[in-house]
């Protein structure tokens, strides 16, 4: 009994003690925060994919809420109904954003096209493409071991049977990571409601693409003839569809009919 | 000295095919193909253009850049083409090729007879940068810039690496033999450059008739010609270092922090070359070896050779190789054509077959700590390629070192479970460098 009652004193005694530490280190060395900041930060996606230009979600949701010159639409994956709880709570205006996504430069399969050497090295396209650009002839071609899908950070890419990235548009967000990532810069961001793509990303000469690949755009200029409003050029051996022009002033696809290698398509989403 | 190294690996010479054959001169090429980029640093600038004659040793390529290398035409002719060529170590480079006239002609006014004992330091450092000479033991560092220290920085040893301690290469091995006079006298001109009192020529003991030679070329000149253990990788900068002078380079310092300066031998002669006869560097000793190749030989190749023209000096291929390479076969180049050029730091072409590369898959590490014991560096090399593998790459930088790893392969050729460890540790760096950017 006696035992009993002196560690019950002991123990009282002992978180008394630390119970009194606790609660003035609580007060004295308190962190001043913005309880806004929490809120904001409730409301982003919490992909922490970095689109914004800052460090992840919390680090954006600080500086929205203490600098009045950070947008508060920046959040590319949260999409306008993120930017307008953004702005209401931080009181700023959202501008609207345009919501893009990923999109795959090539489809010629890294399991079907002509290959400069056989890769057996680390299973990383940033790995492989350090020795001479990558296994594929094509300099410019997507390299299939899935640095991209690695990279989202909201599983929107996989790879399918052929080594090639496909994105699930549902769920891409348009953050870029995987942009950002591919060492041959195949991938890129386009508008969401974009009409014609261009699947080829080699800037070598039409003739020499040709030897490697029989579905790469050899900028031959037909489809910029055929466009009515001069939305496509060639720049560098390769058609490139300036979107804005294309969606606002076109529908009817008239670019797409005479490719003679199926190279620039229809944009489905 | 004392010798108890721990670190390295004993793999397996392959030097008998080529040591005791003499270094050939074979006809020229029927045209060359120089690229612009053939060193560290900023890639030169074209001065000559599609339809230009030039004529050997006439200045093609130039930067204003410091850390950066002047390129000269290697044979006279006519420029045919200015365009992107696959490159050995670039992928691909903009590079100046050349028709062979056949006349092999000399540019007016480049060789001369300089008595070099009686120049200016700073001629001669003048000398070695317009003869564009760079670090040919593989690094390929533009040497003027080793040559001009920072004034912070007191030099006191140099150090000549002639360990030639990766399989296979004996370029260097026969140039100490056949050029030893034209090595010696490079190695003065380094001497009194730097002002240095003590000179080291480090050489692998499995050579033992090139200490000879070295020896009796420098007769009384005060320099130590020392056999050094063979070992792979003997002849790394920073464990020559240690090996002869017992010094250590810190991490992520230079030699010349330690106060010494390293060159190789085939540099060294291409100083002598350009300070006494104002020759620039546009040939080297290179050795075309490996089991594919019908007779493996060392040659005395110009700059820009094709591989596929220096292979056809050597008899030609025996079956296509299933891995080509440019450099030794640890820290060399893989090439998938033989349409590429010898470059200023080439001093192998390796066609190897089958039985030499062994593709084992890869499996899991099992944590026996052999890539530890071997690493030279003292690196955790399992650990790096694990942590870049699942993509801690900050980590691998801050915490494990991974800028000290100079990727010598060590640490892959010991792994029992095949790992591609070195890959990961250049993915790793490769990565981290992206990052750093921006």
């Amino acid at each position: 009994m006696k035992d009993l009652f002196l560690v019950l004193v002991v123990m009282g005694v002992l978180g008394l003690v630390f119970g009194i530490v606790i609660g003035f280190a609580n007060k004295r060395f308190t962190v001043e925060m913005n309880p806004l900041i929490h809120l904001v930060e409730d409301i982003l996606p919490k992909g922490q994919c970095g689109a914004c230009g800052f460090a992840g979600c919390q680090a954006y949701a600080e500086a929205v809420v203490l600098n009045k010159d950070i947008a508060p639409n920046l959040c590319i994956p949260g999409k306008k109904p993120v930017a307008d709880k953004v702005a209401e709570l931080t009181g700023k205006k959202a501008e609207e954003i345009e919501p893009r996504v990923a999109y795959v430069k090539c489809a010629n399969p890294i399991s079907t096209a002509s290959k400069k050497y056989q890769y057996t090295g680390v299973n990383d396209c940033v790995a492989a493409s350090m020795l001479h650009s990558g296994p594929k002839e094509c300099a410019f071609g997507c390299i299939g071991l899935g640095s991209c899908a690695k990279a989202c950070p909201f599983n929107a890419i996989e790879i399918n049977d052929q080594g090639l990235p496909v994105i699930d548009k549902t769920k891409c967000t348009g953050c870029g990571k995987c942009e950002s990532i591919c060492p041959s810069k195949v991938i890129q961001l386009v508008p969401l409601d974009a009409h014609v793509e261009v699947k080829c990303n080699s800037l070598d000469k039409g003739a020499i693409k040709r030897k490697y690949c029989s579905i790469a755009c050899i900028g031959c200029g037909i489809c910029a003839k055929q466009c009515p409003y001069g939305a496509i050029k060639i720049e560098n051996n390769l058609a490139v569809v300036d979107p804005s022009v294309c969606k606002e002033k076109c529908s009817e696809k008239v670019c797409l009919a005479k490719c003679p290698t199926k190279a620039i398509q229809e944009f489905v989403v | 000295m004392s010798n108890k190294i721990k670190w390295g690996i004993h793999p397996d010479t392959h030097k008998t095919p080529t040591e005791s054959k003499a270094i050939e001169t074979n006809k020229l090429p029927s045209k060359v193909i120089i690229p612009v980029r053939q060193h560290i640093g900023a890639p030169c600038v074209p001065l000559v253009k599609k339809g230009d004659s030039v004529k050997k040793g006439q200045l093609i390529a130039s930067s204003d850049a410091f850390v950066s290398s002047n390129i000269h035409a290697s044979i006279s002719g006519t420029v045919i083409e200015v365009a992107d060529k696959p490159h050995p170590v670039f992928g691909q480079s903009l590079s100046i090729v050349i028709e062979n006239d056949g006349l092999d002609q000399w540019e007016d006014g480049v060789l001369v007879e300089r008595n070099w004992e009686a120049l200016d330091n700073n001629e001669i450092v003048e000398m070695v940068k317009n003869a564009g000479i760079v670090g040919m033991g593989g690094a390929t560092f533009p040497t003027h810039v080793k040559l001009v220290p920072p004034k912070d920085v007191k030099i006191d040893t140099l150090v000549i690496n002639a360990a030639e301690c990766e399989p296979f290469l004996t370029a260097d091995h026969r140039v100490m033999l056949e050029y030893s006079e034209r090595v010696a006298t490079g190695i003065l001109i380094l001497k009194k450059l730097l002002g240095v009192d003590s000179v080291y020529v480090g050489i692998e003991d499995n050579k033992m008739d090139a200490v000879k030679a070295m020896k009796a070329a420098f007769g009384d000149k005060k320099v130590n010609v020392v056999p050094i253990a063979t070992r792979y990788p003997q002849g790394g900068e920073k464990m020559i270092i240690k090996t002869l002078l017992n010094r250590e380079v810190p991490s992520g310092k230079l030699p010349m922090n330690v106060g010494v300066v390293v060159q190789n031998v085939a540099t060294a002669i291409a100083i002598c070359d350009a300070v006494r006869n104002g020759i620039p560097l546009i040939e080297r000793v290179v050795t075309v070896t490996g089991s594919a190749i019908k007779e493996p030989k060392n040659l005395l190749l110009r700059i820009g050779t094709t591989f596929a023209d220096a292979i056809a000096q050597c008899g030609g291929l025996k079956f296509a190789p299933d891995k080509l390479i440019m450099g030794g076969p640890f820290m060399g180049n893989a090439q998938y054509t033989t349409e590429v050029p010898i470059i200023k730091g080439a001093n192998g072409i390796l066609a190897l077959g089958k039985a030499e590369i062994k593709l084992d898959a890869e499996s899991a590490c099992i944590s026996c700590g052999r890539c530890v014991s071997a690493c030279p560096m003292g690196l955790n090399p399992s650990m790096l390629s694990l942590m870049a593998e699942k993509g801690f790459i900050d980590e691998t930088k801050d915490i494990y070192n991974l800028l000290d790893c100079m990727e010598c392969g060590c640490c892959s050729f010991v792994c029992p479970a095949k790992r591609k460890i070195v890959h990961n540790i250049r993915y790793a760096k490769k990565v981290s460098a992206a990052k750093g950017g921006k």
